[in-house]
């Protein structure tokens, strides 16, 4: 009995951790170009409803989540017009992206609150594996986009560091005037790979919409998993595959004050547990923000900074 | 050595009797304000160390980004191999085997020396064979003597191996000609030996290396012929053998030069700093210690020494930016140690940093801002007072711009150099000590002369310099006493006419007697 509901919490921590898996996939792609997108929350919020009211309309999840992704790419690609094009304040333009689309997703989803998910990702049944002592559940309980998204992380690191694309990546994120004196598009690279990354985050919000959240309510629905992807970007210092394992940490974290709170164990007020996720990525967030650190965790060194070709 | 040498005389034959593989004919570029190239011919042939030289914003730099693609010419053509070629890009350039090493590295920190070869290499496949990769690129470290190890990470390799990277990345992409910007600029006197034993294999291959330069001492031993240039016009050209350094720097110049030694004329005045006993520690590691020295009024001294044995930290604890653990430094009978930078200046102290652009000047302020930018007392600024005086320092220093309002970014080394110590020696006006660092560190030969003229004109108006300077020949020239730092002490101390150049270059290397 009591084994039993650690096991679902080491179980719904890996369920959880796809979210954040996508998110931060997301996140680490854009930001290797140089780009920051704080707005991971807004586009999460934007993904779900996006995801829901399609699915709600058509009854058809891949024509759902296909909707949530070009949403994505949209509006990353204001946020590039913005910061890759223009050269605005990349964190102006991601705080105005978490606003934009918080206030959005409220407004458009207003008609849907409350209603019953029109489908349903539900996990696969993977025969004599599933039946597994601890195993079963907890590795092999899942949804083929856990899967699916684990597989991502793998092709996102081999991608970065084993392809020529990949080198321009990070070459852009570190040294743009390189690439550039290179014959590399700076603006072509950024542009893609924000667009990218923002398809991965709308995709993170309408994965957890049908397969996490019971129905469309904003306030709760993502629950400021965006930030808490953001912060996983830094701890899994810009490592796709480090993005994993802290996902699945953040993901039990976040599921363990559910638990204590089923088992009646009060060392803690459960409210205050519930606090330790955020408690740690605002730590992150903050220690993101000190040169010294970003260069000791392996920050791409021109993150944020729009490149300007130095003339003469 | 023998067989090098006949190699050498082999590309003159060439160069002479004709397969050019380079050549700019009648190339004028313009910038905003100055005519940096003006009708210029040049050519280089195969095999051939050709070298560019003159002073800084003599136009070399510019006829080198023209010849690789980087800038347009307004008039005028690029021959390579005999046919025009119109070059958009560097990566224009690159097609036609040309390639250019900047002065200022173009690579990735955090990549691998394999990594920064291959960045940008079109034939690339999608997916990198690492292996293979490496395997190049040791091939061609190996064959041009550029040792490198194509999996050390750029960012923790130094300066000289830095420079062999680009030329390594030059060379995987096929360049047959390479231009080479300033190239011993940042290199020890060992390294700049390597890259001679490099250029040397590259010519020995057929390869073709234009050296863009302002020291004359080191150009006369790589190159078959030097081309001077001057204000935008090519001066003279001369081969290997006729080059004679005297006539050579009065090409570059324009005038000729005496290096004289400048001395105190003045008698020595009170003693205006002193620093006594100073200890300093970094991170636990003593950068400074026991450190005594007095500078009086009218005189230099030189703090001589190989480069970071202290001298920085010396100048940083005189300057009020850090603060010693022991001792005191008095600037004009005022204690200033642990007052900060505020309190060095508010006591009378001027400071000439080794970075002058970065630490020194503001880089987009303007000269005139950036000439009132050290008063500690005013509050309000005078600009029409202050352009009057930018203009008038822009006169008499001959400060090449268009204006008092253009930002110090857009000035050449000297220029900028002229405006920081015509705010510390002059415009500052109550300071009676001067720090200086490296002040002639990158600038040309005419720059040097006028930045000498101006620290012996402020001894002899009666200021207390301390010269901190890694070119022992600056400090020979201008010292009237000469200390030499070794490993954070100091480990000689010599009045000037009495200075053995032997002995001090002794000291320098911990060798006391």
């Amino acid at each position: 009995m009591n084994s039993n509901i650690w096991l679902l919490t080491f179980a719904d921590a890996i369920s959880i951790a796809t979210t954040l898996i996508l998110a931060s996939l997301g996140a680490i792609i854009t930001e290797r170009s140089g780009v920051i997108n704080l707005g991971v929350e807004g586009m999460l919020l934007m993904g779900a409803v996006t995801g829901f009211i399609v699915a709600d309309g058509t009854g058809n999840l891949w024509l759902a989540l296909f909707a949530a992704v070009v949403v994505g790419v949209v509006l990353s690609a204001i946020h590039a017009a913005l910061t890759v094009g223009l050269r605005a304040n990349q964190i102006v333009s991601g705080l105005a992206m978490v606003i934009f689309g918080t206030g959005l997703s409220q407004f458009i989803g207003k008609p849907i609150e409350g209603d019953p998910l029109p489908v349903i990702i539900r996990p696969l049944e993977l025969g004599w594996l599933s039946d597994l002592p601890f195993v079963g559940p907890v590795v092999f309980g899942h949804d083929v986009f856990t899967y699916l998204t684990w597989v991502a992380a793998g092709g996102a690191s081999f991608y970065m560091h084993r392809t020529r694309p990949g080198l321009l990546l990070r070459a852009t994120g570190d040294a743009p005037a390189t690439v550039d004196a290179q014959g590399g598009s700076v603006a072509h690279i950024r542009w893609v790979h924000t667009m990218v990354g923002g398809a991965l985050m709308t995709l993170a919000g309408a994965w957890y919409m049908f397969a996490r959240a019971a129905a469309w309510n904003q306030a709760a629905t993502t629950n400021g998993i965006g930030w808490i992807a953001l912060a996983l970007v830094v701890f899994a210092s810009w490592r796709p595959l480090r993005a994993i394992g802290g996902a699945v940490l953040f993901g039990f974290s976040l599921q363990v004050p559910f638990t204590l709170q089923a088992q009646q164990i009060s060392v803690l007020p459960p409210t205050i547990v519930a606090m330790f996720p955020y408690l740690i990525t605002l730590a992150v967030l903050v220690l993101l923000s000190t040169p010294r650190a970003r260069r000791l965790l392996g920050a791409p060194k021109m993150l944020g900074q729009p490149f300007v070709r130095d003339e003469r | 050595m023998a067989n090098l040498a006949i190699v050498t005389s082999a590309s003159i034959q060439h160069g002479a009797g004709g397969v050019l593989a380079l050549a700019a004919r009648a190339v004028t570029k313009r910038f905003p304000g100055v005519i940096a190239n003006d009708q210029v011919n040049f050519d280089l042939a195969r095999g051939e160390v050709h070298t560019l030289l003159g002073e800084n914003g003599a136009g070399k730099s510019t006829l080198a980004s023209v010849l690789c693609g980087l800038y347009r010419p307004e008039a005028g053509q690029v021959v390579r191999d005999g046919k025009e070629v119109r070059l958009n890009s560097p990566r224009d350039g690159l097609a036609h085997g040309i390639a250019m090493v900047h002065q200022h590295f173009r690579l990735v920190d955090r990549f691998t020396v394999a990594e920064n070869v291959v960045l940008g290499h079109k034939s690339l496949s999608f997916v990198l064979a690492t292996a293979e990769i490496e395997a190049k690129v040791a091939a061609i470290t190996e064959e041009f003597g550029l040792p490198l190890d194509p999996r050390a990470v750029v960012g923790e390799l130094s300066a000289g191996e830095r420079q062999r990277v680009e030329i390594v990345k030059a060379l995987y992409q096929g360049a047959e000609i390479l231009l080479l910007d300033e190239p011993t600029a940042l290199l020890a006197p060992p390294e700049v030996e390597k890259l001679f034993l490099t250029v040397r294999a590259m010519t020995h291959v057929g390869k073709s290396v234009v050296f863009v330069s302002h020291k004359l001492g080191e150009v006369v031993d790589i190159s078959d012929r030097i081309t001077v240039m001057r204000g935008g016009k090519v001066t003279g050209s001369v081969r290997r053998g006729e080059a004679d350094v005297r006539r050579l720097a009065e090409l570059m110049v324009g005038r000729e030069i005496n290096i004289v030694s400048r001395r105190a004329k003045s008698p020595v005045g009170e003693v205006l700093l002193s620093v006594s006993q100073v200890h300093l520690e970094r991170d636990g590691a003593a950068m400074l210690t026991d450190i005594n020295l007095e500078v009086r009024g009218g005189e230099i001294v030189g703090v001589a020494g190989v480069a970071g044995n202290g001298q920085r930290d010396l100048a940083e604890v005189i300057a009020g930016l850090c603060a010693p653990q022991q001792g005191n430094v008095t600037v004009c009978g005022t204690p200033t140690a642990g007052r900060g930078a505020g309190g060095a200046r508010r006591a009378g102290l001027a400071y000439v940093p080794e970075d002058r652009l970065g630490t020194g000047l503001a880089p987009s302020m303007s000269i005139r801002d950036n000439l009132v930018l050290t008063r500690v007392r005013d509050f309000l600024v005078d600009r029409k007072s202050a352009l009057l005086e930018a203009e008038t320092f822009i006169k008499q220093l001959e400060i090449k711009t268009p204006g008092p309002l253009t930002p110090t970014r857009k000035l050449s080394g000297g220029n900028a150099q002229k405006v920081l110590l015509a705010r510390e020696i002059f415009a500052v006006s109550g300071a009676r000590v001067l720090v200086v660092c490296s002040p002639t560190r990158g600038l040309d030969v005419g720059a040097v002369e006028t930045v000498h003229a101006l620290l012996d004109e402020a001894r002899d108006a009666g200021k207390a310099i301390l010269l901190v300077s890694e070119d022992l020949d600056e400090v020979m020239t201008l010292a009237d006493r000469v200390l030499v730092l070794y490993r954070g002490r100091i480990t000689l101390e010599q009045t000037g006419l009495d200075t053995n150049v032997d002995r001090v270059g002794q000291a320098m290397a911990g060798i006391t007697t």
